[in-house]
């Protein structure tokens, strides 16, 4: 070695692992993506290959064009799942930011007891009440409307958990000096706690965008009409049901369309995200 | 909403309560005190109310129905234990759908678990300007969806000789034909729990990792005065100890997570699983309540989860709850 260049060895060694398995860790994601772009010939070629060559379109034209002429058209499986996910997210941030805020900074009855529920609902899925949630939805014919596959989920418990812990750590003389100069509480609300909560509401547009975006399941259970249905679902269509290949361009140029937005929202979210997440400790 | 703009109530404040005859009852006082903070319940009144609909009756709907027969067309039958008696004696897949789970979860939760923190670890020792990069690695699985994804594990996992691993397995001469990887028995379990354990650096992991930056330089400095050598010995005095609360929230979730298996199992080997060997709880509520429609005893299942969960997390509570 060069005197004054020292190489350190142990360091580099750390660096080569982390990262080798962090591209091993991209690697699945990279094959979709490079699926999506391949041309018809080299979708079957033996033996398989990793990377395109040749990419192209053509898989991103079918997807729009073939399930076209099913009646439903792709498009509309797209529009489905943003009208649901904006529900979503923007409903549930509005309804736990307006409770996150009474229950860090008001000191009323039940409050220890409301959040005692909260971090209790934490502790197990909402999948075991999937039940009486769908029987409380097609009684008051819900069914087959956007709705219902919204509010269920507006209520979510991680993130109402995230951003009342957020909230706490708003300072107290703030809001009393905002108090002693005569605003109210929804004045304090709109013009102090919101602002300072915006690190907690970009983590829950994250996790509840993911969530929404992802889950299969609402359509497959609220909706029976096949043009309420979401972008989960018409990827299943198209992939042919579990464990068939079949149309595999398509099925990845889809299935691509589909990861990129959460890789999106991830990536610009994610300065406040760390933020929030540093104050998600549970204690007894 | 714009008439609360002008009230004036200050909550967290004493103002004296409304003068009752002679001493105020317990609950009188609690009325008042309720009534002072109304403003607050208002603020909490959607999401209380949403919640008390979508959570907390169902717990108790749930249970309820878990003693009747229920199929949707007729009200629903009272009868008594039946269901569960059913489904411990006689239901020999939910007994198989048990220990699947378990399995499973015994293998995800822990490794998942140590994986997304050792993870965190080693991204905390990295300089700032690299960590995203590293992040967006681990992270990234997690937000994608078990549907979109399945077009990637198909392939890889395929049964015949286009399959990435049996293409590179008979290359290397490890196997002489193609295994069937998703519908052999043996090997259903285990792709499913590689196909989580590539997913499940979630919330937990990001807690970690937020948790981990904000442990104060100072008490290294401490340490290290204090005698610590090795970063070992610096992650078990110094670090577990700062970010107990969100290894504990990362637990719970970590619970959650493991158990609730069921897209990855359904997308890679449908249902039912090939001799149901990828046939997990929830994949067992599912069928009986939106495929058989027997709410009844879907219910009985969904509780059986339910306490499986609570119990599970309440030993994690009591194992890392304690300061």
């Amino acid at each position: 070695m060069v005197k004054g260049l020292r190489f350190n060895w142990g360091r580099s060694l750390f660096y080569l692992l982390l990262t080798a398995f962090g591209l091993l860790m991209l690697a699945p994601l990279v094959y979709m993506a490079s699926t999506a772009f391949k041309p018809t010939a080299e979708l079957f070629l033996f033996p398989p290959r990793f990377f395109f060559i040749n990419p192209t379109w053509n898989n991103f034209y079918q997807l729009l064009l073939v399930t076209g002429s099913s009646f439903v058209p792709f498009t509309r499986y797209i529009f489905n799942s943003l009208i649901v996910t904006l529900g979503v997210v923007g409903g549930g941030i509005i309804v736990s930011a307006l409770a996150a805020y009474p229950l860090a900074k008001h000191n009323m009855p039940f409050r220890s007891a409301i959040f005692n529920l909260i971090v209790f609902s934490l502790m197990f899925s909402p999948m075991v009440l999937q039940i009486p949630q769908y029987l409380v939805i097609s009684n008051i014919g819900l069914m087959n409307t956007y709705i219902a596959q919204i509010i269920p989920y507006l209520a979510s418990p991680v993130g109402m958990f995230l951003m009342v812990q957020f909230a706490k750590q708003i300072p107290e003389p703030l809001l009393e000096a905002a108090r002693i100069d005569g605003a109210g509480e929804w004045k304090i609300f709109i013009s102090i706690v919101i602002p300072m909560l915006k690190p907690a509401i970009a983590t829950f547009a994250l996790f509840s965008f993911i969530q929404a975006w992802n889950d299969p399941y609402p359509a497959m259970v609220y909706a029976t009409l096949e043009d309420m249905k979401s972008l989960p679902i018409a990827i299943q269509t198209i992939s042919g049901g579990a464990g068939v290949v079949a149309r595999v361009g398509t099925f990845a140029a889809a299935s691509f369309l589909m990861i990129i937005p959460t890789i999106l929202v991830f990536v610009i979210t994610q300065r406040m995200v760390l933020q929030t997440m540093a104050h998600s400790g549970l204690k007894e | 909403m714009s008439s609360t703009a002008t009230t004036k109530t200050v909550p967290g404040t004493d103002r004296p309560l409304s003068p009752g005859t002679g001493k105020p009852s317990k609950m009188s006082l609690l009325w008042a005190n309720i009534k002072r903070h109304k403003l607050s319940y208002l603020f909490l009144a959607p999401f209380l109310l949403l919640f008390t609909f979508f959570t907390i009756i169902p717990i108790f709907t749930s249970i309820g129905l878990s003693f009747s027969y229920y199929n949707m067309i007729e009200s629903p039958r009272f009868i008594g234990l039946s269901n569960y008696r059913l489904l411990f004696v006689d239901d020999d897949i939910f007994l198989k759908a048990i220990g699947i789970t378990f399995n499973f979860a015994m293998i995800t939760g822990p490794v998942g678990y140590i994986m997304a923190f050792m993870l965190a670890w080693l991204i905390s020792q990295v300089p700032v300007k690299y960590r995203f990069f590293y992040t967006l690695c681990f992270y990234t699985p997690s937000i994608t969806s078990a549907t979109a994804m399945s077009v990637v594990w198909l392939y890889l996992f395929a049964g015949d000789r286009k399959g990435l691993i049996n293409y590179w397995a008979l290359k290397l001469g490890i196997i002489q034909e193609p295994y069937l990887f998703l519908q052999n028995v043996n090997s259903i379990v285990p792709v499913i729990i590689i196909v989580s354990l590539w997913m499940s650096m979630g919330i937990g992991f990001l807690a970690f990792l937020a948790g981990l930056q904000n442990v104060s330089k100072e008490l290294y400095e401490a340490g290290a005065i204090d005698g610590i050598k090795f970063k070992l010995q610096e992650l078990w005095y110094i670090t577990i100890p700062s970010v107990k609360p969100q290894l504990l929230f990362g637990a719970v979730l970590q619970v959650v997570f493991s158990l609730q298996v069921f897209d990855v199992s359904v997308q890679l080997v449908g249902i039912p699983s090939p001799l149901y060997a990828g046939h997990t709880i929830l994949t067992h509520l599912f069928d009986y309540a939106f495929i058989k429609f027997e709410m009844g005893y879907a219910s009985a299942i969904a509780v059986v989860l339910f306490l499986i969960m609570l119990g599970l997390n309440r030993l994690i509570f009591k194992w890392l709850g304690r300061d």
